[in-house]
Formats: C-alpha cells, structure tokens, sequence
C-alpha cells in the first residue's frame, strides 16, 4: 500500500508541475485564441517572432471560442481573437469579449469595408466562395451562383453542411441579392439536385469529383491553392481533376468572406496584440499570407499567388459584408427550412 | 426539511460516505445548473422554428440511429459472446480477448479512415476495379457510406465491445444446472439459447448496450463526418450558427430528460429482477465443440467484427502512419502530446475511481436513503454531450477561479488567476463528471458479488467503516475496479468535444492534435497521432481482458 501511495506523490508531482496555469502577463508574448487551425498561418508567426522577438502562442478553439473567453473574464490570457468568417467575427464583438483599437497602420492597411470603424475588428484576409467543376464531364466555364439550382445538375451536386458559416454567408448574401423567397426556391433546387448528404469540407467536394460521385460543388478559394500548390500526391490528384468557376451575383461580383482578427478585451499584453496584427497586414506578411495559404489579401497591391491568380480575376460582390451578416440567422432557418442537411 | 435530513443523516450507518456521496452528486450536477440557467436566458423565440423544421428530423434520426445501433451492437456483441463463452471453434481462445480490441478506436478516427478505405478511390474500390478491369469509378457502385446506413454500421461495428463484455461476463457466469436441464429437457442449442440464456443475461446486456447507446448520441466526430444531424448535432448547430447558447442548453436539457426517461423506463421494466444474477455461483457449463462448416461459421462470425471494427482501419492507420514516418516529418510534439493524453486520461482515472469507491460504499452501508439517489445523480455525466458539459462547466470554474483571484487580490495581493479552468484541472475534472458512470457501475456489480456477512463479519472484529472498506473490500473489489479503471481511462483518451474546448492554454492531446489536423484537410499528418492513440489504448485493453477473465475464472 504504501509502495502505492508513494507512487501516487510521484504522478501528483509531475502533474502539478505539468498542469501549472501559464502565467497571463509574461514578457514579450501575445496569445492567440483561434477557430481556425492556427498551424495554416504558423509561419506568419514565425515571422513575427523572429523580426520581434515576441513570442506567439496561440490555442486552436474551434467551437465556443468567445464563450470561453466571456467565461474566463478579467483573468483570460487571450490577447488576439482569430476567426473565419465575418459572422464568427462579429459574434465576438457581440458577446463583449473585444476592445476598441484604433492604429493608423491598420487603418491604412485595410480599405474601410473591411474594417470595424470603431476598431472592435479588423480583416486579414479575404476568400472567395467558388463551384469546383470536373474537368472531364463539364464543359461549361462561367455559371451563375442561381445555376446551380438548375435541374440539369440533379444527383451531381456535392456540398458542405448548410450549417456551415461559409455557407450561412453565401446564403446570406444571396437572400440580399434576391429576397428571402428566392432564397427559399434556390436552396430547394440545389438540395434536389446533391449527390450526396451535405457533409465534410470542401477539398471532399473536389476528391467525390475524382471519384465520380458528383460533377460540380461549392468550395473556398485557397483550398484550390492547398490542393494544388502544396506536396501531396493524392491531393494533387483531387486539385487537377477540377476546374473552378467564379460564380458571379446579379452585377458580375463573386462571394466574398473573410478571416478576421480582434484584439480581446482584457488581453494582458495589449501592445503585442496590436504589433501582431500591424505586422500581419505588413505588406510582407500579406504577401507572405497569399503565398502560404493561397488566400487574397486584404491590404491593396499585396501580390496574389499564381495558382489563385489563375483561376481568374476576382470581382468582389458589391454587397457589403455587414449587410450579409445581418441575414445570417435567415439563413440558418432557410437552411433548416428546406431540410439542406436532411 | 432541515432536521430530517439531520435525522436521515445520524441515521445513515457512514455518514461520512454519505456526505462525499451527496458532495460528488452536487458537483456533478452543477454543470447541469449551470445550464438550467443558460437555459432560462432564452427567450424560447427560437422554439417555433426549431420545433418546426428542426427538432422532428433531429429526433427521428436520433431514434433511428439508436434504434440501428442498439440491434447491431446486441447481435453483434451478444452472438459472439455466447459462441466465445459456450462453443469451442477454431480461434476461441484468440477471440476470446480480441473481439474488446475496437473499444482502443475512437468512433471519429474510425469514420476518417472508412471514408478513406471505402471512397472510390480508396483501396477498396481501386482494388476491386482493377480485379474488375473498371477504368471508370462511375462504373462501380457502391452505397454511399455518408448515410443513416452508414453511421449505424460504423457505430455498430465498433462499439458492440460493451455488449459483448458485459453479455460474455454473464454467459459465463450462467448456472449450468439451469442451462443443463433445459437440455436434458429436450431443448436444443437455439432453444436454450433463447429460451434460457439470453433472458437470464437481459441485465447484463440491457447495460451493455445502454453504454454503447450513449457513446451513439455523444458522438460528435462521426455522426458530424458522416451528415448523420442528430440532437447532439442540433444541439451545436442551434449555439454556433443560430448564435444562440440558451436554445441549445434548452435542447441539451429537454434531450437530458430524454434520457433520464429512458433510463427510468428500463430499471421499471426490470424491477424484481434483480435477484437473477445474484445466485450462487456454479459450475461454468461445459463448452460444445462445433465441427465442420459450423465451426467456420462461428470462426467467420467472430472474424468479422474484429476486422470491420479493428484490424481494417488499424491496419490502414498504420499503413498511413508508416508512410508518414519514413518520409520523416514526424513532429516534436507528438511525445508531449502523447505524454499529456496518458497524464490527464491517468489523473481522471484516478478520481473516478476514488470517487467510483465511496459512491458505491456509500450505496452498500447507507441506510439514510439518501445514497442511493444520490449516487444516481452523480452519474448522469454520461449522458451528457461532451460540449454541452464543457459550456456548463466553463462558467461555474471560471467563476471560482475569478472569485478566489479577486479575493487573494484583495487580501494578500496575490495574482492567483485561472487556477482551475486555466489548468489541466478543468480536463481531469470534465472527464471525472463525464464518466464517473462508468466506474460506479462497475464497482457496485463487484460489490454485487461480496456477501453483506463480510462486512458483518469485519465490523464486529472491530474495524470501522474505512478499515472495512480498505482492509477487505478493497482487496476483494480489485478485478472490478481494474476492470472500471481501464474502461475510464480508455474513454478518457478518446474523448474529443470537452478537451477541445477546455484544455489549458498551450497544452495538446493526442486527440487535438488528430482533429486539428483533420480540419486542415491533411488527415495523413494526423495517422501517427491517430495510431498512437490506437496504440495507447490497446494495452489496457488487453489487460481488460484478462481482468475480466480472471475475475469470472477465480471468484
């Protein structure tokens, strides 16, 4: 027994020691709170570091991000909130958990509409939401987002939940162009016409392409990039079994979302935080942001990749962002509505 | 009200036990509170719709999905078990402990590598095709597995092990004077079987596939992978993308009820049974020994679930994990992550089994009536979404922690910040609630097995209650609480939803780590991870098997 109890001292030892909270506030770091896998933009933190010497640590919440943030109050080690889409990021905004920041580097940076005007959020960077179509069995090469209701693709269809952000947004945006009863009618066709359950992500849709299941999907931008740029044999097989269409909205614009940033509001080392995201709207770092992970910057004149620049010119939709998240929960209940997930 | 519980209280026989018993309930049920008020933020606005379009097919495919894996994992884990504990075939003795090897494989690795191996062009249609001389994947039909078919297959086939240990366990256990007569009775095998056996083991499989169910309606992973929208998938839809938190502690709490109904249900339907199994023990009947196509059938029979639920997708784990690691990038991290999946799986164990102990005691001595419920509260962590469970805590733990931040502040001027939920204390904690179930329900069918005259016997030697439990008990308990501790910290090193959401700033599991790479789309990165896991929850396993061997062979 008392072999076991010493042993049990041990283990408590080291956990004790594994287990310490991380001291909020230390010299020369910022913490990143994320739902979105933060290994894709690791290298930008990298760079960060080495230029800084501030060290980036950064948790990848995916689900309940400002909840948790909310919850842990004054004592969050949170410095920067990171989040795809505009509807997560100004989720956070809602629920309290931001502070305003104003920066004249980051106001130049960012064109206006991709801003908060009090500072609450800012963009990093932008994806546009594209159809992948099967190089040998489609032949068309511009199609409307409205086409893909359209009988001729019935049981050719794959998606994604309709439950997801990127597509709540796309929905979204399309009951602004048309009215929420057109909506209704589009989210209908396209559910006639799936291959099968909406489900997984987007580099599925292009794989069940190669695989026959479906000829055209919906998917993001950069995946394309992901798919095509980076070494992986199999998935290279998937990125050059597509082509990509930019679907256009009445007025020729493409849907366009974001990945944004806030800085938390109790964050314990506020002006790392906004070096942080001075520095990831840097020109280099926007560069660098297009190459790594093959997405359109937001700041002006930073270079595109080439493998994004050949899918074609992006025209962005003319609806503002903000007018799109304002439809958001419209579209979750179209959504469950018509049974998209069914 | 106060000088009755005071009165049931001095009454009670331990009432320390007691206490840590009502102690424990309250702590588990306080993330359940913390949701009832969430819960009552709501305006209830979101009902209509919900109720509407929603919560219909929700609740259909969670009934179907059940309904499917309750029959599945039954036969499954109730065939192979009669056939391992009464026949003799080619490979028994193999099975015997091979058959528990898919309880190592997370429901969410298992649905990656199905869709992988089973897509066309995976290695199963390639194969085929090629066999086939098929250049065109179209050409080749197979059904689609992102399907209410294809969730309850892969669900099945890998969580039928509940069943078949708790089902295997009690064919053993069986009187053989009972099934003996059936036989001289004229009855043949399938008769007693069905007419003897199986009713005599209903208990047993009852929990079983109880066990089995809940991890259906936990899963998140699979379920979400495959397109299944289920409650629990409701749930997290209705808080992430309808935005609000108090609709999905409402459905959380009203699938709770759910359940709590069910549970209820079953121990009416199986009240004054309870003495079944509780019979002296006997002679393990002798085993027949099956011959010609009836011992392939049954080595066939065995065969297939060990393949579908472990050998096919470990096999093609570690075929990926291999490839990975010769090519060489294997990443630093992984000896830390996999270092803090055994550190926080090993610490919850440890409570949930010291918690498991003086809930069970406390049933056994208490005689206040205020155990026994108690304990039934304490275990309601298992039916209670991973995420859900992690919202509720999240507020309660981060307010202690804030509350003795802001009061060392005041007093002393000491910084103490997140002390809990900004630790491992939050996981280890999350995971106690989560399974605490688990080890309760196996101690107290090892209780079940010590005679009351023991503790009759050791009281008037003169030990107190704590030298009973540890001086005789204890000892006595060991295969049960081996056998408890093992299944906990298995579940505790697969769990995905609560350790995503409440792990400490800069710490990663083996968990984490195979969903962050999933959700970038390189599942590959993720087979090391994966396999690992796989790896680490095999040997427990096995000792599991063993355990549960022994503890039938010397009673």
């Amino acid at each position: 027994m008392s072999r076991f109890v010493f042993s049990l001292a041990i283990f408590a030892a080291i956990a004790a020691g594994a287990m310490a909270p991380l001291p909020a506030h230390a010299q020369g770091e910022v913490n990143v709170y994320t739902t979105r896998e933060p290994k894709l933009i690791q290298p930008l933190f990298d760079l960060f570091t080495k230029e800084t010497g501030i060290k980036v640590n950064s948790i990848f919440i995916e689900k309940g991000m400002a909840e948790r943030v909310a919850a842990e109050g004054a004592n969050s080690p949170a410095d920067i909130l990171m989040s795809v889409d505009i509807g997560n990021v100004l989720d956070s905004v809602a629920r309290g958990v931001t502070q305003s920041v104003q920066s004249e580097a980051l106001n130049a940076a960012i064109p206006a509409n991709l801003r908060d005007k009090d500072g609450h959020w800012f963009a990093l960077s932008l994806r546009a939401r594209l159809f992948y179509v099967s190089k040998d069995r489609v032949k068309d090469t511009a199609l409307t987002y409205a086409d893909l209701a359209d009988p001729k693709w019935k049981g050719k269809v794959c998606i994604r939940s309709g439950q997801h952000p990127y597509n709540t947004a796309l929905i979204a945006a399309y009951i602004n162009h048309y009215g929420e009863e057109k909506a209704e009618a589009w989210l209908k066709g396209i559910k006639a016409n799936l291959a099968r359950r909406p489900a997984g992500g987007d580099r599925e849709v292009a794989r069940d392409i190669l695989g026959g299941i479906c000829d055209i999907g919906v998917g993001n931008s950069y995946y394309v990039g992901l798919m095509r740029g980076r070494k992986n044999e199999e998935q290279n097989k998937w990125g050059a079994a597509i082509n990509v269409i930019l679907p256009t909205f009445p007025g020729g614009g493409t849907h366009v979302n974001i990945s944004g940033a806030s800085v938390a509001k109790n964050a314990p080392n506020k002006a790392n935080a906004i070096k942080l995201l001075e520095f990831l709207l840097s020109p280099e770092a926007q560069a660098a942001y297009a190459k790594v992970n093959y997405e359109y910057p937001v700041r002006p004149g930073a270079q595109i990749d080439p493998i994004i620049v050949a899918l074609g010119t992006l025209k962005t939709d003319e609806i503002d962002l903000r007018a799109i998240a304002k439809n958001r929960k419209l579209a979750a209940q179209l959504a469950d509505k018509v049974g998209f997930d069914q | 009200m106060a000088t009755s519980l005071l009165r049931a209280f001095r009454s009670s026989g331990t009432p320390g036990f007691t206490l840590s018993t009502l102690l424990i309930a309250a702590i588990v049920v306080s993330p359940v509170v913390a949701l009832v008020y969430i819960a009552s933020a709501g305006s209830g606005d979101l009902w209509p719709q919900l109720t509407a379009y929603v919560l219909p097919s929700a609740a259909a495919n969670t009934a179907g999905l059940l309904t499917g894996v309750g029959l599945l994992t039954g036969i499954i884990g109730v065939g192979t078990a009669w056939l391992v504990a009464t026949a003799n075939f080619p490979g028994r003795r193999f099975f015997d402990w091979a058959l528990l090897l898919p309880l190592a494989i997370p429901t969410y690795i298992l649905a990656y590598a199905y869709l992988d191996l089973l897509h066309p062009l995976g290695p199963i249609q390639s194969a085929l095709r090629a066999f086939l001389g098929i250049s065109d994947p179209r050409a080749l039909h197979f059904p689609e597995l992102r399907s209410m078919g294809g969730a309850i297959f892969l669900l099945g086939f890998v969580l039928y092990p509940y069943v078949y240990l708790a089902a295997r366990a009690s064919f053993l256990m069986q009187n053989a004077a009972a099934l003996e007569a059936a036989r001289v009775l004229g009855a043949g095998r399938g008769e007693v079987f069905f007419r003897v056996a199986l009713p005599l083991a209903r208990p047993a499989i009852v929990i079983g596939v109880t066990l089995a169910l809940l991890e259906a309606l936990n899963d998140i992973g699979a379920t979400e992978f495959l397109g299944v929208r289920t409650l629990t998938i409701a749930i997290y839809s209705t808080w992430l993308n309808r935005s609000s938190l108090p609709g999905a502690a409402q459905i959380s709490l009203f699938m709770l009820t759910l359940v709590i109904l069910l549970f209820l249900l079953e121990r009416w339907a199986r009240k004054g049974q309870r003495f079944v199994t509780a019979g002296k023990r006997a002679q393990t009947p002798a085993r027949t020994t099956l011959r010609g196509p009836k011992a392939i059938a049954a080595t066939l029979a065995c065969a297939l679930p060990l393949v579908i639920g472990f050998l096919a997708p470990a096999a093609y784990l570690a075929d990926r994990a291999i490839r990975k690691a010769i090519s060489g990038d294997i990443s630093a991290a992984l000896f830390r992550e996999t270092a803090n999946t055994i550190l926080f799986a090993g610490l919850a164990t440890l409570a949930t089994i010291l918690a498991g102990i003086l809930v069970a005691y406390a049933i056994r001595t208490d005689r206040s009536g205020l155990a026994a419920p108690a304990s039934r509260i304490a275990s309601i962590g298992y039916a209670i979404p991973g995420t859900v469970l992690a919202v509720g805590l999240l507020w309660p733990l981060a307010s202690f922690d804030n509350a003795i931040d802001a009061a060392f502040r005041q007093w002393f001027g000491i910084h103490t910040g997140l002390l809990i939920s900004g630790s491992g204390a939050a996981l280890v904690l999350a995971y106690t609630i989560r399974f605490l179930a688990v080890s309760v329900n196996g101690i107290e069918a090892g209780y079940a097995k010590i005679s009351p005259s023991v503790d009759h016997a050791a009281r008037s030697l003169g030990e107190n209650s704590f030298g009973t439990l540890r001086k005789v008990h204890l000892p006595m308990l060991r295969p049960a609480l081996g056998g408890a501790a093992i299944l906990v910290f298995v579940d505790c090193m697969k769990e995905l939803p609560a350790t995503l959401m409440l792990r400490p700033f800069g710490v990663e599991t083996l968990a984490t780590h195979i969903y962050a790479e999933a959700v970038r789309g390189t599942y590959e990165d993720g087979a090391i991870a994966a396999i690992l896991v796989v790896l680490a929850g095999l040997l427990p396993v096995m000792l599991l098997a063993r355990i549960s061997r022994n503890a039938i062979a010397t009673p």
